[in-house]
């Protein structure tokens, strides 16, 4: 279990309250070294936050870390297959990135997607279920770890193939623009992603066409087990999009202050001008590539040691808000047991959900054969069936 | 009833869903200004606009994947591929998302696209522009593929697409694009997908084609009756996922013999599954070996001599049909 490091010193530049004097531009910024002065929480989306929304924030993200510290565990129990890819120290990011959203805003992203799936208000008890493979899973056990959807919370998933999602966000914006609602896509990636050739026909469609995608690079500093200086030509990553004419910027991840800030920029510049942007977001993981990475060839213990010990983005506002006034310590010690007990139902319920019967392995592959009364095709769609048990 | 290409039969069928229903989009290279690559959108950014007929930057991977994410948000786009062969960089936006979003997601969404362009040999264009992936689509479910030979067809069948609630990929000929048949203009003149077409009764051999190969296996057919006293069927699968296993059984049940044909290349090929097919449901009816007469087995060949070896005419179609007649 990571605890929630509550020994972490936050740094002095997070609780003074400076003015910054660019807090209310839409421009985005560049340079991220400079922010380190900037205090956050009086930009203008952040200063009239009230106590409670904050407070929400915070709760985001600890339901998620404990939710993948349950999940985790699952795993090593053995009930979850395949891979899981842990999100635990990004979670400013998604937490972040999704409050600043409108109701016409979408978001999806690649296969680290349990971050996101909580944070727009997916059930600790559907993903859970998920990972076990269990039919009351929000993909009836048919997507796994890393294929959690809600279109109804205009969530578009949790995609596995690393940039394979980027046209996909593209589409997104293309079809709110076709329709003309005031809304954006969020569309998140690795560091990893920025190497695959989709990611920049995409781009230069977006900038070609004004759609209002906001790429998100969430850089964690490693594409699976190989660090950004041996992956990636130039910096930083972000930079890429001004070959598109596209704005971009870098900023830093562990204070969700600043994440909404970003964001809240982002969007406020492609609802107004039908822009697209390219956000380099630098966090950091804790957990290895997927839980079966072993973690030990490619950084040090020391290196995730320090982060955690400086930049746990739970640990910093937690920090911030007893600062503030706006929670005490033990408050957050209560929400954390909620989470945690919020997180162990969530895999009761799923250990005693049954499994999805072999036959619905025929489900939800057409609309039509799912539909047979509707159905205007004729002839013969499948051609192996699971075999009867009787 | 009009007598059109079936190049004008496809704009037909295009023009008249894009008025049909506002979600409907055409997007592809070349195919506003320039009127397509092979005309097929002529006249239509003049009637619908730039917002409806979109020319796009040489990327299939990214528009594939825009018109997959512009589905999943409810638009039908109709996406155009130049050629099928080009497909082949767009290979993960088909095959994984538009394929496989609604599995993954248990049945919330849904990818209404239609992926269309040609997908044919001898055009001595060479083995990067002369692929016929049918079989690989058909091969993934998830996905819809059909392959219209006759104008009506290629009307009736992609408006039936273009209205499909899935991914359906539209496997069109360039040969073909000039070709003239009777046309219904009726707006609601729709072939539902998976139902083929006896093209010509028999009770001797039944030859079963999809695509060109439907017209050598007709000229086939008129020799071996002339000729050789011989009465062929000829059936047209039209589709291929989903497909008419009910209408080859019955013609297998009555003429006990089979010739498929087809310009796919044969290793696991259309036709393997369909020979499958056959001897696992009709064994007892087949009074000789299911022949099957294909494309050369090697990469697409650009010498016009090399190429009209490659693709089977309608002299092997009657060379094979004796073998077991």
């Amino acid at each position: 279990m990571e605890g929630l490091y509550h020994d972490a010193t936050p740094e002095e530049s997070d609780v003074t309250n400076k003015n910054d004097p660019d807090s209310n531009s839409s421009t985005l910024k560049h340079d991220s070294s400079s922010k380190t002065e900037v205090n956050f929480a009086q930009s203008e989306c952040n200063i009239n936050l009230s106590s409670s929304a904050k407070v929400d924030l915070l709760t985001q993200m600890i339901r998620i870390r404990r939710f993948e510290e349950r999940s985790l565990r699952a795993y090593q129990q053995g009930h979850i297959g395949g891979f899981l890819h842990l999100y635990i120290g990004q979670e400013a990011v998604a937490v972040g990135s999704v409050s600043a959203m409108g109701q016409d805003d979408h978001i999806i992203t690649a296969y680290r997607d349990h971050g996101h799936a909580l944070a727009v208000g997916m059930d600790m008890d559907e993903c859970m279920a998920e990972l076990f493979g269990k039919k009351t899973g929000c993909s009836k056990g048919k997507g796994g770890s890393m294929h959690f959807f809600a279109p109804d919370k205009n969530f578009w998933g949790g995609h596995g193939i690393v940039g394979g999602q980027t046209p996909l966000g593209l589409g997104m914006a293309f079809a709110l623009k076709q329709s003309g609602k005031k809304g954006a896509c969020l569309c998140y990636m690795g560091d990893g992603a920025t190497n695959q050739g989709p990611f920049y026909e995409s781009l230069n469609l977006a900038s070609l066409w004004n759609l209002p995608v906001i790429y998100i690079i969430e850089n964690n500093g490693y594409s699976m087990g190989t660090a950004e200086s041996r992956h990636s030509a130039g910096e930083p990553l972000a930079r890429r999009g001004e070959a598109f004419d596209i704005d971009w910027s870098v900023t830093e991840g562990h204070n969700v202050y600043e994440v909404r800030e970003t964001i809240t920029n982002a969007l406020e510049q492609a609802h107004k001008d039908c822009r697209p942007s390219v956000l380099e977001i630098n966090t950091y993981r804790y957990r290895g590539h997927s839980v079966a990475d072993p973690d030990q060839t490619y950084r040090s213990k020391e290196e995730i040691e320090e982060y955690k010990k400086n930049k746990d983005p739970i640990s910093i506002f937690k920090d911030q808000l007893v600062q503030e006034g706006v929670i005490t310590d033990e408050q957050v010690a209560e929400i954390d047991v909620k989470a945690k007990d919020e997180a162990e139902a969530s895999a009761e319920f799923a250990l005693a959900s049954p499994f999805p019967d072999p036959t619905e392995l025929m489900d939800d592959i057409y609309w039509e054969t799912d539909n047979p009364g509707k159905s205007k095709s004729e002839g013969t769609m499948f051609f192996e069936f699971p075999k009867s048990n009787s | 009833m009009a007598i059109i290409t079936y190049r004008e039969a496809l704009n037909q069928a295009l023009s008249e869903e894009i008025e049909r229903d506002e979600n409907v989009i055409l997007l592809g290279e070349e195919v506003a200004q320039f009127k397509g690559s092979y005309k097929v959108s002529e006249g239509m950014l003049e009637r619908y606009g730039p917002k409806k007929i979109i020319d796009t930057p040489i990327s299939e991977a990214a528009f594939s994947g825009l018109a997959v994410g512009a589905a999943m948000m409810g638009m039908r786009p109709v996406v155009e591929f130049m050629f099928w062969s080009f497909c082949y960089v767009a290979f993960d936006q088909i095959f994984n998302n538009a394929a496989s979003v609604r599995y993954m997601s248990g049945g919330l969404i849904n990818v209404p696209i239609v992926f269309r362009g040609p997908a044919n040999g001898g055009t001595n264009v060479g083995a990067t522009h002369s692929h016929t992936p049918e079989n690989f689509i058909a091969n993934t479910p998830g996905l819809k593929v059909i392959c219209p030979s006759t104008p009506a067809d290629a009307k009736g069948m992609l408006k039936s697409a273009i209205r499909d609630n899935d991914p359906v990929c539209v496997m069109e000929n360039t040969i073909l694009y000039n070709m003239k048949d009777e046309v219904p203009e009726d707006n609601e003149f729709l072939i539902p997908l998976g139902k083929a077409n006896v093209l010509r009764e028999g009770t001797d051999i039944s030859i079963i084609a999809h695509g060109k190969a439907v017209h050598t296996s007709l000229e086939a057919a008129s020799v071996l009756e002339e000729k050789h006293n011989i009465n062929a069927e000829v059936i047209d699968l039209r589709s291929i996922r989903p497909l008419d296993v009910e209408t080859i059984l019955q013609s297998v049940k009555k003429t006990n013999r089979v010739l498929l044909v087809e310009e796919n290349k044969p290793f696991c090929g259309v036709g393997a599954q369909i020979s499958y097919l056959i001897q696992d449901q009709a064994f007892d009816f087949l009074d000789a070996p299911i022949k099957r007469v294909s494309a050369v087995d090697a990469p697409q060949a650009y010498s016009k001599a090399l190429e009209n070896a490659q693709i089977p005419d309608h002299n092997c179609v009657i060379a094979s049909a004796l073998t077991i007649l």
